[in-house]
């Protein structure tokens, strides 16, 4: 096995086990709930974003590398598209909700 | 090629001509643009969802429909088959010209089961969704919520048929330069709709389930 086959291997093993762990904590997070909705709520979001960039990271292999710098722009543009319409959708709707009822 | 040089993200093809490097670098982010505006559709569809949250109209409500056991039990299957389908790139990149492809067909193929399996437990979640009354025209919310999650089960329903499509090519036409490419896509495809996924039980599941 060639050692770069190895570093690519130990790199999903490794994207892999964080991976577990975070799923792991999150759904212990709701099952034992210690903390109040709000908190746990905070702990669930915060773990799950973790997760992805996790993945994003050890699975899709997007990093800082010259070459990938294309993509990652994508990817956090992307991200900022994502950002502005869904907590504009959110603030909107739910203020529209708050006055209609 | 060392790791050093990549010509794009991901794992890159392995051992073949600067032509197949240069057609993987466009065909892979061709298909990131696609991924981004995928995510672009499951957002909005996030941000209705949340805006519907409150809006169960006196039916069924999250916390009473949804189950931590089959929610983290569907979560891990498709961990796993991510990581399978990581397995299986990594046996394709290194699989030298005249190499037996039996590795990569059977990663490909526990991704596949994998994916089935899940699917499965998806659908059995809905029936017993629908046979408790939870169906999308009860309410606001219950239509939001089969708005987003069957949607990307359609998407692992496509993916699915996608890595089936692949195995045939694989074992017809044998790995050659197009067959690899579409093989990096799909692996893109697959890992997406995983983080997807994360999304959802963080979003709908765990959001629902919290007291």
């Amino acid at each position: 096995m060639s050692a770069e086959r190895r570093v690519e291997t130990r790199q999903y093993l490794l994207g892999f086990g964080v991976a577990l762990l975070l799923t792991g904590a999150a759904f212990a997070a709701v099952y034992w709930q210690k903390f109040a909705a709000l908190p746990t709520l905070g702990i669930v979001f915060a773990l799950g974003l973790t997760q992805v960039i996790v993945h994003i990271r050890f699975f899709l292999h997007v990093g800082f590398k010259k070459s990938a710098r294309e993509d990652l722009q994508l990817i956090l543009f992307s991200a900022l598209i994502i950002a502005l319409m869904v907590s504009g959708t959110l603030v909107l709707l739910l203020n529209l909700r708050g006055r209609m009822l | 090629m060392s790791t050093g040089e990549v010509r794009h993200v991901g794992l890159n093809l392995g051992a073949t001509d600067a032509i197949a490097h240069r057609k993987a670098e466009r065909a892979v982010f061709g298909f990131w643009v696609f991924l981004m505006s995928d995510a672009v559709l499951f957002a909005l569809l996030f941000a209705t969802y949340g805006s519907m949250l409150g809006a169960t109209a006196g039916g069924p409500t999250a916390a009473a429909e949804f189950k931590l056991g089959s929610a983290l039990f569907e979560t891990l299957i498709l961990l796993a088959s991510s990581f399978t389908f990581g397995m299986a790139s990594i046996a394709m990149k290194y699989r030298k010209a005249g190499e037996s492809l039996a590795p990569l067909l059977v990663w490909l193929g526990v991704t596949l089961a994998l994916g089935m399996t899940f699917l499965g437990m998806e659908l059995h979640d809905f029936v017993g969704m629908f046979q408790a009354g939870a169906y999308p025209s009860r309410s606001g919310f219950l239509s939001a919520f089969f708005a987003l999650v069957p949607l990307h089960g359609l998407h692992v329903f496509g993916g699915s048929l996608w890595v089936l499509v692949m195995m045939v090519q694989l074992a017809s036409l044998g790995a050659d330069a197009q067959v690899k490419i579409n093989i990096l896509k799909l692996g893109l495809f697959w890992h997406f709709l995983d983080i997807v996924w994360i999304a959802i039980f963080s979003v709908v599941y765990l959001q629902g389930l919290i007291r």
